[in-house]
């Protein structure tokens, strides 16, 4: 039996690495191909973690396979002591280095948490842009207000320029996610989040909700596309000529619920629509209930009648 | 008449038919089993309605081998999916359908396999650890137990009526209020684990009193032993974090059901009021699970090398410390929530700081192994794949804590891996060990050793073929809870290995189920005549015979140490056997508990479909049934000493 | 005391000190922590949702305090009448004193529930539904747990005063006696934070 499980075992662990490594190699690893200085921090900061965490873990795994082999029982020749259950000095030494290691960690916790808040606003020369990102069943709306222009599942921004998100939901919680420039931030109704990055290199980067959010969550991915100044004004105009503008009647055509929505440019939008869509979460009973005679999607908790009373 | 309760509800897709099918033929199997044997008045009056904690707790175990048939196969399911449901193709689940599994899954392995799992052990083993004839309060354990089977019949129940909740094991408004979650299965998740969380209460109220108030004497709270501490540390996070979860649901099912707004997004509510609730409950409800496994990896080092525990002192800190901390941490299940640098920060360093004391747990339990003479049976086997698994878990655990990491990392695969990492890996292999080596004890026989060792290696190797390619996929920016997955991913490659891994984890749970077949067939063979059965016990538990009478010790023991039995076999303790013997006060078996488990199954059934008549019924037999309780003042009885004196003839 | 349940406990013994009525206590005891527990976690969702009044009345616009005084005043009475019956029951064994005390209690705990019934259907009259905003449903359900749980109470007493008429004063029914006044006082307790959080707060 162990004739042919060791060497199998080995075979398995070989072959299970070997094809693992080279997957790894020739593949996109997300956060660790980062292109943009906050996620190039944040992979930064894992990989320190991850090393500081090493110096104790790896004399565990020694230690746990030379005492397994060790004092095995059929290793008569080992040392037996089966009354030694004390020692001051070893137990004060795997308090103190594991704290030691916590006590770095923690200080580079602290600043980390600090430097890459995402309500921080970046450092840099370069006037931000301010883009507003919409959770919604199940898509991303992206509304640019200073070019007063809106546009659904992708979101095109100048490489080098930070990047103010603004971001809220007109939905269930989502979370929004470009693991190859910056770390998630929550999108929530009637709350209004941030996340600050900038891209160091133009392309096409993986963005979604990470938070799951009904049916069509699989489905709630984005494009996020850096590209040179010039292109971007070029898209900017591209948007603009649009047939369509996002009115407020518009909205909520497009915040019904939808799947696998295709790329949707919006002309203009209408005034203030980021903080209406925060505001409807808030506005007070009778303007509300006026809304919601337009809108009966929402109906359910402003039911007059408790519902289900009917016996 | 019937609420919301009408045709429509029966199953409609032809996975969910055949699966009701395989309920309703298992279920008419067993009943045609029972009938045929003539067992209706043994089962009804040696295990329904006993309150003997040693029946109690391998009922608990039962139910939770049936759950975690459930909770596999949607695991398995899940893979499946995730393998087929790649660019064009979209698999053989709709997310109606494939949502309901990963809820089903989260919530039947936490609330329906793990929790019965501890409260069984617990039941079996540490009444006898401390030298009790029973736990504090046997009758509310026996409604423990029928309040956990309600609450699991309930989950499977929304299989074949209605639906289960499609929200995620947790279910976060506002997408589990009435807006979005419009149907029937978030009210029966709701009233599935209030049921659960009731029974939990008990079971921790229960044995937190059995420890402070059943010792025998002499055994001081420092003459423990380790699987006692780590139960008193759990059981005192039950009591006080259960009642943060009952609360919390039941605010969720009053937004549903009577429309109010704690937890809506308009109207004033505050849905991230309820992730901080559920997650005060949860976090500390991890270390609820994991702490009974480090008491039980505790006990099985010793034994297994031969050794005095390293550092039993320390070890108790530890438990004490991690108990502590773990409410503390509760932030870090939402960094991404947005609440500011030096809230995050806060939570992050408090989580980290955990890692001391169970670093901690690991040395102790190494350099118990240092110089000793280790055997390596199926227990310690589980012990040292623990070791291995559970630090690299504490790796990936540490590295979640840091915020600005989490950031890139929360809601991954990563994540699912980091936890599956730590209830497999300490959890289940954690119960996995005390099951093997606490079941002669139970039984009277071990198990097949064999058959548990191939066991192990499938779990292990499975673990690893599955969780590897799920942490890559994290790092890559695969989310959890996805139903179908962009071809321009390349993702499936890995997936497809994940549920190769899933497939070998398969072969160890046959293994496992043929390991119980053959060992009960064989047990002639693997008889523990001693009751001390792998021969180096040192706790109380191993001084009685396997398994014991019923009134676990003919004579209370007194304790003058650490390593009670161990200084009776050596003579440093009078053994207590004197062949005098006192009448013995035991507690009457009674339905009640199994009634009334029966009956909240018919309200919680009822609220669920809003057939309010029966709600009220249910509810005012309950309060009936309690009363009865109350009532009865000849609740306990004596066994006469002549009878005991019989009973310990015969058993010697 | 009956000479039966004295036999019961052999004086002096490792059962006697392990005796039913000492565990139920200690248990009961537990059980009231995590109670705590419970109306902590819904103490929390008030104070966290109290100005989220949404447009709908504020606690400030509702709350009737001559009204909700005389309801403090009838449980802070009944509180006064149960401990009268518990000091009878442990060191008088006057079982016909303890059944009237014990009465008057119920009678004080029903009069708390009808006017915690009034001035919920008050404000319900009055368009202050739970439906209203996240303040009116942390509002009626802060109150109306505790309500719940004084029915609880009321119950039970009324199950004692039969078991206390049947058996007299037993080691067993004074333990019960005890038991309930702990959960009674309590009760008590959780309202006194309420009277304070909730409506004095509330007035200001």
């Amino acid at each position: 039996m162990k004739k042919v499980f060791i060497p199998l075992l080995a075979a398995l662990v070989l072959g299970l690495g070997t094809f693992l490594g080279s997957y790894i190699s020739t593949h996109n690893m997300g956060i660790f191909n980062p292109k943009g200085s906050i996620a190039a921090s944040e992979m930064n900061l894992i990989m320190t973690a991850i090393g500081l965490m090493l110096i104790v873990v790896i004399p565990v795994f020694i230690m746990l396979a030379t005492f397994a082999w060790r004092y095995r029982a059929g290793n008569t020749k080992a040392k037996y002591t089966p009354d030694w259950h004390e020692n001051k000095t070893l137990e004060i030494i795997w308090w103190t280095i594991p704290g030691i290691i916590i006590t770095i960690l923690a200080t580079i916790t602290w600043t980390s948490s600090h430097t890459l808040d995402p309500f921080k606003p970046l450092d840099s020369s370069v006037k931000p842009i301010t883009i507003q990102a919409v959770a919604l069943d199940w898509k991303w709306l992206f509304i640019y207000p200073e070019q007063n222009i809106a546009s659904v599942n992708l979101v095109q921004f100048p490489v080098g320029t930070p990047v103010n998100f603004q971001i809220t939901a007109d939905a269930p919680m989502n979370s929004f996610w470009i693991p190859q420039l910056a770390g998630q931030i929550y999108a929530m109704a009637g709350m209004s989040t941030k996340l600050h990055l900038v891209a160091d290199e133009a392309g096409d980067y993986r963005g979604m909700s990470s938070n799951y959010s009904g049916f069509g969550f699989s489905g709630m991915k984005f494009i996020a596309r850096a590209t040179s100044q010039e292109e971007f004004d070029q898209w900017v105009n591209l948007v603009r000529q649009s047939p369509v503008s996002l009115s407020s009647e518009e909205y909520a055509e497009l915040a019904q619920k939808s799947r696998e929505n295709p790329v949707t440019y919006y002309s203009s939008v209408a005034k203030d629509l980021y903080g209406e869509i925060i505001m409807k979460f808030m506005m007070p009973a009778g303007e509300h209930l006026q809304k919601k005679a337009e809108d009966p999607s929402h109906g359910a908790s402003s039911m007059p009648v408790m519902p289900g009373m009917v016996m | 008449m019937l609420g919301n309760l009408t045709t429509a509800a029966l199953p409609q897709d032809h996975i969910v038919i055949t699966a009701s099918i395989f309920m309703g033929i298992s279920a008419v199997g067993v009943i045609a089993l029972i009938t045929y044997f003539k067992r209706w008045k043994w089962l009804w009056t040696e295990w329904l309605t006993s309150v003997d904690h040693k029946k109690i707790g391998i009922m608990y175990i039962i139910l939770a081998f049936v759950m975690i048939v459930r909770g596999f196969a949607d695991a398995v399911m899940m893979r499946l999916q995730q393998i087929l449901s790649v660019g064009d193709s979209y698999g053989y689940l709709p997310p109606e359908h494939y949502d309901q599994i990963f809820t089903a899954h989260g919530v039947t392995m936490i609330f329906f396999v793990a929790m019965p799992l501890l409260v069984g052990l617990v039941n079996v083993v540490l009444p006898l650890q401390i030298g009790a004839r029973d736990v504090a309060y046997p009758f509310l354990n026996s409604l423990s137990l029928w309040l956990t089977v309600a609450g699991a019949a309930l989950v499977n129940v929304s299989l074949v009526i209605g639906e289960f909740a499609a929200t995620g094991w947790l279910s976060y408004p506002p997408l589990s209020g009435i807006t979005f979650s419009p149907g029937v299965g978030v009210d029966y998740y709701i009233w599935a684990l209030q049921l659960s969380g009731a029974a939990s209460l008990l079971a921790g109220i229960n044995f937190f009193a059995t420890i402070i108030m059943m010792r025998c004497p002499g055994m001081t709270l420092m003459r423990m032993p380790v699987f006692v501490w780590t139960v008193l540390g759990s059981m005192a996070l039950v009591i006080i974090t259960f009642p943060i979860f009952t609360a919390s649901l039941a605010m969720l099912s009053l937004d549903r059901m009577m429309g109010m707004h704690f937890f809506t997004a308009d109207f004033g509510g505050n849905a991230m009021m309820y992730v901080n609730l559920i997650w005060a409950w949860g976090h500390p409800e991890v270390y609820i699970l994991v702490l009974p496994a480090f008491g039980i990896f505790s006990e099985v080092v010793s034994t297994f090398a031969r050794k005095r525990l390293f550092g039993y002192t320390t070890m108790i800190w530890a438990v004490m410390a991690i108990t502590f901390l773990s409410f503390v941490v509760w932030v870090h299940h939402f960094f991404t929530m947005g609440a500011g640098a030096n809230v995050n920060a806060f939570f992050g360093i408090m989580t980290m700081i955990i890692a001391i004391p169970t670093g901690v747990k690991v040395f102790n339990w190494l350099f118990t192994m240092f110089r000793g003479r280790i055997t390596f049976a199926s227990p310690m086997l589980w012990l040292v794949g623990f070791i291995f698994t559970f630090t690299i878990g504490g790796m990936t655990g540490v590295l979640l804590s840091v915020p600005a990491a989490d950031f890139q990392l929360h809601n991954s695969l990563f994540l699912i891996a980091h936890f599956h990492n730590t209830i497999i890996g300490g959890v289940v292999f954690g119960y996995f060990a005390g099951i093997t080596y606490w079941f002669p004890k139970a039984f009277g026989f071990k198990l097949n050793e064999k058959l548990g060792k191939a066991a192990f290696w499938a779990w292990i190797i499975g673990f690893f073929v599955t969780f590897i390619p799920l942490y890559i996929l994290g790092l890559m920016g695969m989310t959890r809870r996805l139903s179908h997955i962009d071809a321009a991913s390349d993702w499936q490659p890995l997936l497809i290995v994940a549920g190769v891994g899933v497939l070998i984890i398969a072969v160890g749970v046959v293994l496992q189920i043929l390991q119980f077949i053959v060992s009960v067939r064989d047990r002639k063979h693997n008889m523990d005549t001693t009751g001390d059965a792998w021969g180096e016990g040192r706790t109380l538990e191993w001084s009685t015979s396997s398994p014991p009478p019923f009134y676990n010790f003919a004579t209370i023991p007194t304790v003058h140490g650490r390593h009670a039995f161990w200084d009776m076999k050596h003579g440093e303790s009078s053994e207590p056997k004197s062949g005098h013997y006192e009448d013995i006060h035991m507690p009457k078996s009674t339905g009640i508990g199994f009634y009334i488990g029966g009956v909240s199954f018919v309200m919680c059934f009822a609220l669920v479909w809003h057939i309010w008549w029966l709600a009220a019924l249910g509810l005012a037999a309950i309060i009936t049934l309690a009363m009865i309780r109350s009532f009865d003042y000849e609740t306990e009885y004596f066994v006469p000493k002549e009878e005991v004196a019989k009973i310990e003839a015969a058993r010697a | 005391m009956t000479t039966q349940t004295l036999t019961h406990h052999k004086e002096g013994s490792w059962e006697a000190r392990h005796n039913k009525e000492a565990k139920a206590l200690f248990g009961f005891w537990i059980y009231i922590m995590s109670d705590v527990l419970l109306f902590g976690s819904l103490f929390a969702t008030y104070a966290v949702l109290h100005n989220n009044v949404f447009g709908g009345p504020s606690a400030g616009e509702l709350f009737s305090m001559p009204f909700v005084l005389t309801e403090t005043l009838i449980l802070l009475t009944s509180t006064f009448t149960y401990g009268l019956a518990s000091v009878y029951a442990h060191h008088h064994n006057r079982k016909d004193l303890v059944i009237f005390w014990m009465m008057l209690t119920m009678f004080l705990g029903v009069a708390f529930l009808v006017m915690e019934v009034t001035e919920f259907v008050k404000l319900f009259g009055e368009g202050a539904s739970w439906q209203v905003s996240g303040f009116l449903s942390s509002f009626f359900t802060l109150v109306g747990t505790h309500g719940v749980h004084v029915t609880a109470g009321v119950l039970w007493m009324g199950g004692l005063l039969v078991q206390v008429l049947r058996h007299g004063l037993t080691e067993t029914t004074v333990g019960k006696i005890t038991t309930l006044g702990l959960f009674w006082h309590f009760l008590d307790i959780v309202w006194i934070f309420i009277f304070t959080f909730v409506y004095l707060m509330g007035a200001i």
